[in-house]
């Protein structure tokens, strides 16, 4: 009796809950009637889509001469915003992969919507790059096909590598949230009333059973995943930092950018998933499941990655001035004090100074503050990008073509509409998907442990 | 619970997958055999507004390939004869023929005959006759048998590959200045050898970098 009392407030789920009210809780949600403030947020997103699939038509009709891009900066708000999205990408599987070999136990409530959140953040990342080739219709080029022009792709480039890279960590980010769906599939199968519905769901939970044998090949197949994406965290975003880190433009020409960029992007998927979970842990009273003590643990590997890319800046103006090459120099003076400034003072804001806050428990407990500053860290962390990409290319080695970039309407708009694009996928998920990982959840509760009625029938 | 699936569902699975592997590496092929320039252009032999006999001028009265496209020798474009050149000849010869009345009349009017182009290369290929030419490629090489032709037919895919083929080993190509135009000459025995040769005499280094033809 005592035991139960004490333990309360390590457990991972909160209120009392057993396994038939875990299940109805999460399984109820895309039984219930769409609420309103759904229709609402899916009608915003849908006009954003409609807007951003306008802005794609007149890019190609026109070219990339839409976008502010120009001699000498030719890369602009698209790669800034595909390295945005990626990075935001990042949170789902390291969730999934790395917490699940590492077993950490309170990955089970976010991994199903963190997983959603990368697949549909690599979707509007993946965008960039295939509109920003000028030639859509010859894009087939990236991938090694027979032709009759004997021609193959740059297996020397990084972007290449990124093209394969990106589309492997798609592939088995969708695998890896799909087979981790199946049992929960089957789950709202057996629960919903409707004929379609039982059809629908059932489709896609491949006829689970929940045998035994089910669960063995369950278990081994969600094993060898996390296997699988276990690199694929790391490697996405080391390829990306090589598109920049293989060139020869100083600020971009650095061997610290991979792990640079992996703390980056941990740190603004972990804050994108804090301010998707925070409204809608609100919205579909999900406090029990996405409890204090997850946005706690979010925001320490927050506070942990936040640093990292703390010291990440503060070395690249370190080895700017200790390798001796005055481009180099000037590149990160000028960073800080160029014309680009702002963007660089918004960027240190952001992503030094704000996750400060989380040193504090009270901070880090406080559900305000986080939804904020995980906001204020995703800005931060669209600047460094956009600090990144933009900076070096506007200033390099010949001040005679110097330039500075703008974006253009069509450069807001198209980032704009992106949201568009996640937020449609994103709410469609939440209304028709179980947002979370019931039976993981089950697997963490102390009911899972076979010992849990015995125990507590002694009292 | 009551079974929604019937039993047989189970198999779709592995066979969709089957499918749609079986159905993208069919696309790719397909595209790569009947979109190939090979498959869609070799063989392209539209009727001309003359109806202009290779055979009848080249093979029974022996007239040169030089003699209308002299171009070839010196310039990028072996040039299609103007009207004047062949007035050359037909101020005084056919003058009974029906078929030469659209050469009568640009000889009046002062308009060229519309020929229709066989071998025509993208706009983003440049290419040059005469470096070939000099080099010791022969007219064959690349048109064919042009003296047995009665309609001129394009016998070559003329895609980037073919041209790379050669670029990359030109050897068995190259020919004596003196037979460029010979459309029947046969490389002898010892071919390779000459070939060697006249790489090393004339310097023969053909491009494969993208700039040499796509400037």
């Amino acid at each position: 009796m005592s035991q139960s009392s004490d333990t309360q407030k390590d457990l991972l789920v909160k209120g009392n809950h057993d396994f038939a009210s875990v299940t109805r809780l999460i399984s109820d949600i895309p039984q219930q009637k769409t609420p309103a403030w759904w229709y609402i947020a899916f009608g915003i997103s849908n006009i954003l889509l409609a807007m951003l699939l306008g802005m794609v038509i007149l890019l190609i009709w026109n070219g990339i001469g839409v976008w502010g891009l120009n001699q000498p900066v030719g890369w602009g708000w698209d790669i800034t915003n595909f390295v945005w999205w990626v990075g935001i990408g990042h949170a789902g599987t390291l969730i999934s992969a790395i917490l699940f070999l590492f077993r950490q136990g309170w990955r089970t409530a976010i991994n199903r919507f963190a997983e959603a959140m990368t697949i549909f953040a690599v979707m509007c990342a993946g965008l960039f790059p295939a509109i920003h080739v000028g030639r859509i219709w010859a894009i087939y080029w990236i991938f090694p096909l027979p032709n009759s022009m004997q021609l193959w792709p740059n297996f020397n480039s990084p972007l290449l590598w990124d093209v394969f890279a990106v589309a492997t960590y798609f592939t088995v980010s969708t695998l890896f949230w799909y087979v981790g769906l199946i049992p929960d599939l089957a789950t709202m199968r057996d629960k919903v009333k409707g004929f379609y519905s039982k059809i629908a769901y059932g489709v896609f939970a491949l006829g689970w059973t929940g045998s035994n044998r089910h669960w063995q090949h369950y278990e081994k197949a969600y094993m060898i995943l996390a296997g699988l994406a276990t690199p694929l965290v790391l490697s996405v975003h080391t390829i990306v930092s090589f598109d920049f880190a293989v060139s020869i433009i100083p600020g971009w020409h650095t061997t610290i950018f991979p792990p640079y960029f992996v703390a980056g992007a941990v740190f603004s998927g972990f804050a994108m998933v804090l301010t998707l979970m925070i409204i809608t842990r609100k919205l579909y009273h999900l406090e029990d499941i996405m409890t204090i003590d997850h946005i706690e643990k979010m925001n320490i590997i927050i506070l942990v990655t936040g640093n990292m890319v703390g010291f990440a800046y503060a070395m690249e103006f370190f080895i700017a001035w200790y390798g001796g090459v005055e481009y180099e120099k000037f590149a990160f003076i000028n960073r800080a004090f160029g014309p680009y400034a702002w963007a660089y003072w918004i960027m240190i804001t952001c992503n030094v100074v704000a996750p400060q806050f989380f040193w504090v428990k009270k901070f880090r407990r406080h559900i305000g503050l986080t939804f904020f500053l995980s906001i204020v860290i995703n800005i931060g962390m669209w600047f460094e990008r956009f600090v990144i990409t933009v900076t070096s290319l506007a200033q390099d080695f010949l001040p005679s073509s110097w330039g500075y970039f703008s974006p253009t309407y069509v450069d807001v708009l198209t980032y704009v509409g992106t949201f568009g694009l996640f937020f449609t996928f994103f709410l469609l998920f939440l209304r028709f998907l179980p947002m979370v990982a019931i039976s993981e959840v089950k697997g963490v509760m102390p009911q899972a442990d076979p010992a849990y009625y015995r125990n507590n029938q002694k009292h | 619970m009551p079974q929604i699936f019937p039993r047989w569902v189970n198999e779709i699975p592995g066979r969709l997958q089957l499918s749609a592997i079986l159905l993208i590496t069919l696309v790719i092929l397909g595209f790569w055999y009947f979109g190939s320039p090979e498959y869609l252009e070799t063989g392209y032999a539209p009727n001309q507004p003359i109806p202009f006999s290779h055979t009848f001028h080249v093979t029974e009265l022996g007239i040169d390939c030089q003699y209308c496209h002299g171009g070839a020798w010196e310039s990028a474009v072996a040039g299609i004869p103007s009207t004047q050149t062949c007035m050359t000849c037909h101020e005084y010869v056919g003058l009974e023929h029906e078929t030469l009345q659209p050469l009568r009349d640009s000889w009046e009017s002062g308009m060229p005959v519309e020929w229709i182009r066989v071998h025509d290369l993208p706009d983003h290929a440049y290419f040059n006759h005469s470096i070939h030419v000099n080099a010791g490629i022969g007219c064959v090489s690349c048109h064919g048998r042009v003296d047995r032709m009665d309609v001129v037919m394009k016998t070559e895919s003329m895609s980037m590959g073919w041209c790379l083929d050669c670029h990359n080993n030109p050897a068995p190509h190259l020919r004596p200045t003196s037979e460029i135009t010979n459309m029947a000459w046969e490389p002898p025995e010892n071919h390779m050898e000459f070939a060697q040769m006249l790489i090393e005499k004339r310097n023969i280094d053909a491009s494969v970098y993208c700039n040499a033809c796509h400037r």
